[in-house]
């Protein structure tokens, strides 16, 4: 993946696809992943459980198909999941997170099996300590297994803001660049999700460009975001 | 062209798209969702590169980031629809075993027969070592273990055979183990190459062991009768496993003039095929070795010949199969 733009503690991700454009992915962090693989593993086991004692009502034989489910859980669970639900396991899932290539295409046989065959080494020497340790070793958080067979888990949704901020008066804001455009446009966008304490604080950095403090700073960028987006007042 | 008026100017056209994207991903229609027809499925690639320089165009005119991360969300989801690699077919799982993976075995020739040596000297050299001083055998082997070995392979054939039921378990059993086994063997080859060669040389040493024992103990009827039938296909099994292990540990010694994560990569991709015969090998020896290598209504001349075959077929399988395909 090429990185575009300097960020700093980011977890975004640029990927150039062939139509020319860039599109962003958000990789996921060894917590969320750790999450997804607890819920799965109490699925796997909660289902093996249930088939034992389905299966041993029906003797000796019984048993020899449950160690053949056991073979199957262990080792193919994941990687029949990635491949035919859409890249992830039911944990995955439960946690918005899914694996694709490293080229953002979803992952497909021999990727899905490379990686979840490799757990066995990235489970040593105890808990995916080989794991965690390659997961904080490089800038996608890829295991052993991912570096292996080339593949990123990576937030399936990113939120989408909803854009609200209320109709009002709309004020032509003074010369800006674009990026300082962009960042008007941000914080009024973002108004629902800050109270206003905060809102009035982040405002006050910008008493030079706006002269005004407190909700009434607040106020003015929210009237140039509404006249550079062309919001009707 | 100000960002509210480019968002109801496309609107529409982008949440026809959307839904589409939710047909297609089989994922439940939000709720709160606007209604609207799903584009067709033909108009796509079309649709999708309109995006694209939509995407574009929002971003050199810095439009907020709202709009920006929802066409790009839009963007990622069609991409990821258009660029899926083809979906799988049975012929490829035919010309797979039929011609790929023998293929791909001789392709590594010289580790091959790296594993070979790396299983079957120590073999060889435990077997020797433990026909001639049996006690050697408590150095890998617990007595308890030993005792049940000698119980298992025992002169005295019970009057009544293992029951259908049995084989099957021991069937699930051979599956979970022995497969699982060479799993852990291509795994271990992560680790420089040193886990997947551990694993030859203890398989090696465990199995020369409890050969010379039950050879110098004069169970040898029981137990060669049993082995036969499946160790070509089991032995090979193994050894094709440490391969596809020790592939990843050249690569990430030796990467040559490929960068570390890209030599680890490519070697995990062939690695992986050789994987997958080796599933296929095993799978074949757990079904021989469950239903047929247990059976003692079988007589010992005709286990002997079928075990014969086997090495005969898996070497010819490994030599000439798909040597004339492209």
């Amino acid at each position: 993946m090429i990185n575009l733009e300097p960020a700093l503690l980011d977890t975004v991700r640029h990927l150039e696809t062939p139509e020319g454009i860039t599109l962003s992915l958000r990789v996921a962090g060894p917590v969320a992943r750790a999450l997804a693989w607890s819920i799965d593993l109490l699925i796997k086991y909660t289902a093996l459980l249930m088939l034992l004692l389905a299966l041993t009502i029906l003797s000796r034989g019984g048993f020899g198909l449950w160690l053949i489910a056991l073979f199957l859980t262990e080792w193919l669970y994941p990687a029949l999941f990635e491949v035919y639900a859409s890249g992830a396991t039911p944990g995955k899932k439960a946690l918005g997170l899914i694996v694709v290539h490293a080229n953002g295409t979803p992952v497909a046989w021999p990727a899905a099996l490379i990686r979840n065959l490799l757990c066995a080494v990235d489970f040593l020497p105890v808990l995916y300590g080989f794991g965690v340790i390659a997961m904080f070793s490089n800038r996608d958080f890829q295991r052993l297994g991912d570096l292996a067979a080339g593949t990123v888990v990576i937030y399936r949704d990113s939120p989408v803001l909803a854009p609200s901020f209320p109709p009002g008066l709309a004020l032509p804001p003074p010369p800006l660049s674009l990026a300082e455009q962009q960042l008007m446009i941000d914080f009024a966008d973002r108004g629902a999700t800050l109270n206003p304490d905060r809102q009035a604080e982040l405002a006050g950095l910008l008493t030079g460009l706006t002269r005004q403090s407190g909700i009434a700073g607040v106020e003015r960028i929210r009237a140039y975001a509404r006249w550079l987006t062309g919001a009707q007042s | 062209m100000k960002q509210r008026q480019f968002e109801t100017h496309h609107g529409a056209d982008w949440q026809a798209f959307a839904a589409q994207l939710d047909r297609l991903e089989r994922r439940p229609v939000p709720k709160n969702a606007p209604k609207s027809a799903p584009l067709p499925v033909l108009e796509l690639p079309a649709a999708y590169r309109q995006l694209c320089q939509h995407l574009a165009i929002a971003r050199s005119r810095r439009y907020g980031s709202a709009l920006l991360t929802r066409l790009n969300q839009l963007a990622l989801r069609a991409y990821q629809q258009l660029y899926r690699g083809p979906q799988g077919r049975w012929q490829a799982v035919l010309d797979f075993l039929t011609r790929d993976f023998p293929q791909r075995v001789r392709a590594d020739a010289g580790l091959f027969w790296l594993c070979t040596a790396l299983f079957y000297l120590p073999l060889l050299g435990m077997g020797l070592a433990v026909y001639q001083a049996p006690e050697l055998i408590y150095s890998l082997l617990e007595p308890e273990a030993v005792a049940d070995l000698e119980a298992m392979y025992a002169l005295e054939r019970p009057t009544v055979d293992r029951a259908a039921s049995s084989d099957l378990a021991m069937f699930g059993y051979y599956i979970y183990n022995n497969i699982g086994l060479g799993f852990r063997t291509f795994a271990g080859g992560m680790l420089l190459g040193i886990g997947a060669a551990f694993m030859l040389l203890f398989n090696g040493l465990f199995i020369g062991a409890v050969s010379g024992y039950l050879t110098a103990r004069g169970l040898t009827e029981t137990f060669y009768t049993f082995i036969a039938g499946h160790g070509a296909f089991e032995l090979t099994g193994v050894v094709l496993a440490g391969v596809a292990g020790l592939k990843l540990g050249w690569a990430v010694v030796a990467p040559g003039r490929l960068r570390r994560g890209e030599a680890l990569r490519r070697a995990a991709t062939g690695g992986v095929r050789l994987i997958i015969g080796v599933v296929a090998l095993l799978t074949l020896a757990a079904f021989i070795e469950a239903f047929w290598s247990s059976n003692h209504a079988i007589p010992s001349e005709v286990k002997y010949a079928v075990g014969a075959t086997g090495w005969l077929l898996v070497i010819l399988y490994l030599s000439r199969a798909g040597r004339h395909a492209a």
